[in-house]
């Protein structure tokens, strides 16, 4: 039997048997995101199956947070979230003389490291 | 005289963490889901690792044996643990209604010496309060969602409940002359004391669940475990938990 509830399966020898997922029958998949210390950012790190959101949470801090630093963690039901279709992965190419839209085209490393090197010994900054 | 009476009420508690631990440790592999599985074995893990602490400040406050022989060398009727440790788990029902009992219970009985004034236990009480408050999140959230869960799920809740109501007000045997010692001396507040905060602590997510407590006047304590008096259970637990240690008690690991 599937945990995933968003996934109906095919019962085979009856042809006529209707397909319904009763309420609680199966279990949820949820998300989990991670956040390591306070302010950093929730960091998605794997799922759990759960009935409920408050069991997700549960199952989640065993699962994802006890070897790794923790201080809190999210749990999304993954039907929740919306994504792009796969074969839409086109639209997220770039133009190649469009680079200068690439935030990592702007060099601005190099120019910090030119003017700390510059006045590197000249200036005492206090 | 303090001393010993510390020692006594601290080898009951740690007897009935590392039985318990050594319980719940055998649902690893066999739990209903992997999620579950992998949350129930690591607080199985905590609570020997409970025991652990408790038996090295009876070993370097309190002059004890050294731990790990005292935890596993020691003939059956010195084990102080209660009765409700030693049964075996008869389902996930019985062992996720016990785990909730006895984690309210933990929790009262190591919230009660955050105020003691032995101060190691003061310090150990500390130090495990965010695991039991993991513990019994995860414990009513359990009752509450198979108490939700149909027909079958509830009877099944209550039946655990009643079977094992006994077994777990016998947490609470009263200890004789060493308990007014500890009471006087503010170790902790006493056997009466934590049950009374324990039965309003597990009340309120009963009613949550619409389990209903059987009456407590009609129920016998199981006692005796905390006098060496223990269920048949127990010896083939020892004897399982200790085989390997037992090959060789002097071996380093």
């Amino acid at each position: 039997m599937s945990l995933d509830p968003r996934v109906n399966r095919l019962k085979l020898g009856d042809p006529n048997a209707v397909i319904k997922v009763e309420e609680g029958e199966n279990w949820n998949v949820y998300e989990v995101f991670h956040q390591e210390k306070r302010g950093a950012h929730h960091e998605h790190v794997g799922c759990v199956h759960a009935p409920d959101p408050q069991m997700a949470l549960i199952f989640a801090k065993e699962q994802f947070a006890r070897r790794k630093k923790c201080v809190n963690l999210w749990v999304v039901k993954s039907a929740d979230i919306l994504a792009f279709d796969v074969e839409d992965e086109d639209m997220f190419a770039n133009n190649l003389e469009k680079t200068y839209r690439d935030a990592s085209g702007f060099k601005v490393m190099e120019k910090i490291n030119k003017f700390k090197q510059s006045s590197k010994g000249t200036t005492d900054v206090k | 005289m303090l001393n010993n009476a510390i020692t006594d009420l601290m080898t009951k508690m740690a007897d009935d963490e590392l039985i318990q631990g050594h319980r719940n440790s055998e649902w690893t592999g066999l739990g209903p889901v992997m999620e579950e599985d992998i949350a129930f074995s690591s607080m199985a893990q905590d609570k020997i690792g409970h025991s652990w602490a408790l038996y090295r400040i009876i070993e370097e406050n309190l002059g004890g044996r050294q731990a790990d022989l005292f935890a596993f060398c020691r003939p059956e009727n010195e084990y102080k643990c209660c009765h409700l440790v030693e049964y075996p788990n008869s389902g996930y029902d019985f062992s996720l209604m016990r785990h909730f009992l006895f984690d309210q219970a933990e929790a009262v009985r190591y919230e009660s010496m955050l105020e003691s004034s032995f101060e190691p236990l003061q310090q150990l009480s500390r130090k495990v309060k965010g695991e039991l408050k993991y513990h019994t999140l995860h414990a009513n959230a359990w009752v509450m969602q198979l108490s939700k869960a149909g027909e079958e799920s509830y009877d099944r809740m209550q039946t655990a409940l009643n079977e094992i109501i006994a077994l777990a007000a016998g947490i609470f045997e009263p200890g004789k002359a060493h308990e007014q010692v500890l009471i006087d001396a503010k170790v902790y507040p006493g056997e009466k004391e934590l049950y009374n905060r324990w039965l309003d602590r597990i009340y309120p997510v009963l009613v949550k669940a619409s389990l209903n407590l059987p009456a407590l006047e009609s129920i016998t304590p199981a006692y005796g475990g905390r006098n060496g008096q223990h269920t048949p259970y127990l010896a083939p637990l020892l004897k399982e938990m200790g085989e390997v240690f037992n090959l060789d008690t002097a071996a380093n690991w």
